[in-house]
């Protein structure tokens, strides 16, 4: 397990440009936002660790279609979903969410405190957005999982996969978003929806490997 | 019907039985063929004397004539859960017991259930025009409503993306689960994010209660509209079974001819 967490950081950090890329798409989403909204420092730093989110969500959804399918291509997948004796299939997709999660999203992660500069949030607000995105991203990278699994057959999947996931991520969102926030904004509690959004991460860290696991096998005959 | 047939129960050896007799299409298209047009009937009949009573029914004294609008509105949104419940014990069927006619169940169940969905949205916002004066308030049962649209949406593109039916019905079965273990989940964060940021009950039902002039007609509504959802449900399936089969003949014929003319 190890082994196949190590070849499949290599791989993401060698293919390249991958998370660059989704380090890229989350600033300019982020630096879209004003555009939108208009230059008001006020406003911006009430609506943004939750601008924060939705650039981390989007951006961590961009790489997910390559999660299984360049297995697929050059037929390792199947070689792991034939190891299903010696190792379980779902636990086989864990670590490759994990592997694709420490090279996709963590970036995502650390440059989240920058971001939350430029949007003028203060520095309790950066510290709680930082820490909500490292505990909420794996769980829709363990979503994600899901619908890439389903449309792994698909050669153009990838907007499918994110059209599946979003609705899921909903939850995530919400907590997320709601623990940011209680950090900052006086009445509104930090801790019930941080531990929430730890539990919903650890369900998921569950579901959603067994769920692309099933349909990893259905979909490899 | 529709809903006994994919509620597979194995506890029940004559109920098993009949559904394994149901997994052949032509007894299955045979059955469909007699019930459609008698469970259209009874829809039919019961829907007019649901619509009946419900405009025989006394006005709110609040909400006037617009209160109408529930004995539709309730039963679509009744219904659009329904119908997701359905498309679940089918992804179980699917994948449990690979009932050949589950899958086709689940496959022509997704449509109509999100047209249900978008009625009740509909039907809502119409509704809440006069009586909130806004078509839209982010309120959590709309919102969680407008998400289990999205999802019915997502199940239809997945369907539709595939064109081996085997793979497509055990990709959509396996989404259909997902998202009904995440449904609670999503109601519950949503109530979670409404009340922490809007003060408490923009709106709600008039009372705990509703009188029971109310509530008769809107009872028969809702018999009446699933009994229609069956119908239509039967109907999609039988249209489903016949594509297929249309599908496998083409196929067939197109092999014959590349035969003949080698």
């Amino acid at each position: 397990m190890l082994a196949l967490f190590l070849r499949e950081t290599r791989l993401g950090v060698r293919a390249g440009s991958g998370a660059l890329t989704g380090v890229l798409f989350f600033l300019a989403v982020v630096a879209v936002i004003p555009f939108g909204v208009g230059p008001d420092l006020n406003l911006l730093s009430r609506i943004g660790p939750a601008i924060l989110w939705i650039g981390a969500l989007l951006a961590s959804l961009l790489g997910l279609e390559r999660l299984f399918q360049a297995d697929r291509e050059d037929g390792s997948l199947d070689l792991l979903l034939i190891a299903d004796g010696r190792h379980m299939t779902a636990l086989t997709v864990f670590v490759k969410c994990l592997a694709h999660w420490a090279v996709n999203v963590l970036p995502l992660v650390v440059v989240t405190p920058l971001l939350g500069l430029f949007m003028n949030v203060e520095p309790l607000g950066i510290a709680a957005a930082t820490a909500t995105l490292a505990v909420g991203t794996p769980a829709i990278t363990f979503i994600g999982a899901v619908g890439a699994a389903l449309a792994v057959a698909l050669p153009r999947g990838g907007l499918l996969v994110s059209v599946l996931v979003l609705p899921l991520t909903i939850p995530v969102l919400i907590f997320g978003v709601a623990a940011a926030r209680g950090a900052v904004a006086d009445p509104d509690p930090f801790l019930p929806p941080f531990l929430i959004l730890a539990a919903l991460m650890l369900f998921f860290a569950v579901i959603g490997p067994l769920a692309a696991a099933l349909a990893l096998r259905w979909s490899g005959d | 019907m529709g809903a006994g047939m994919t509620d597979a129960n194995p506890q029940a050896t004559t109920l098993s039985g009949r559904l394994t007799a149901l997994a052949n299409p032509t007894r299955f298209l045979a059955l469909a063929d007699r019930l459609v047009p008698w469970l259209g009937g009874i829809a039919l009949v019961v829907l007019a004397v649901g619509l009946y009573l419900a405009f025989a029914a006394p006005e709110d004294y609040q909400q006037g004539s617009t209160v109408r609008i529930m004995y539709i509105h309730v039963p679509f949104a009744w219904l659009s859960m329904f119908c997701y419940s359905l498309m679940a014990a089918s992804a179980l069927g699917t994948l449990v017991w690979k009932h050949p006619l589950a899958d086709v169940a689940l496959k022509s169940a997704a449509p109509i259930g999100a047209a249900f969905t978008a009625l009740a949205l509909l039907t809502g916002s119409i509704w809440g025009k006069p009586m909130w004066g806004t078509w839209w308030v982010w309120d959590a049962r709309l919102t969680s409503v407008f998400v289990l649209f999205l999802m019915y949406l997502g199940i239809i593109a997945l369907t539709r993306a595939m064109d081996d039916p085997g793979r497509s019905a055990r990709a959509a079965a396996i989404l259909t689960l997902v998202g009904f273990i995440n449904i609670p989940i999503i109601k519950f964060s949503v109530d979670w994010w409404n009340t922490l940021h809007q003060p408490a009950s923009v709106f709600r039902l008039d009372g705990p209660t509703i009188h029971a002039s109310l509530l008769w007609p809107l009872l028969i509504c809702a018999l009446g509209f699933t009994l229609l959802f069956l119908t239509l449900h039967l109907m999609a399936m039988r249209a489903e079974i016949w594509r297929r089969r249309v599908i496998a003949m083409q196929r067939l014929s197109a092999r014959k001819a590349e035969r003949a003319a080698r």
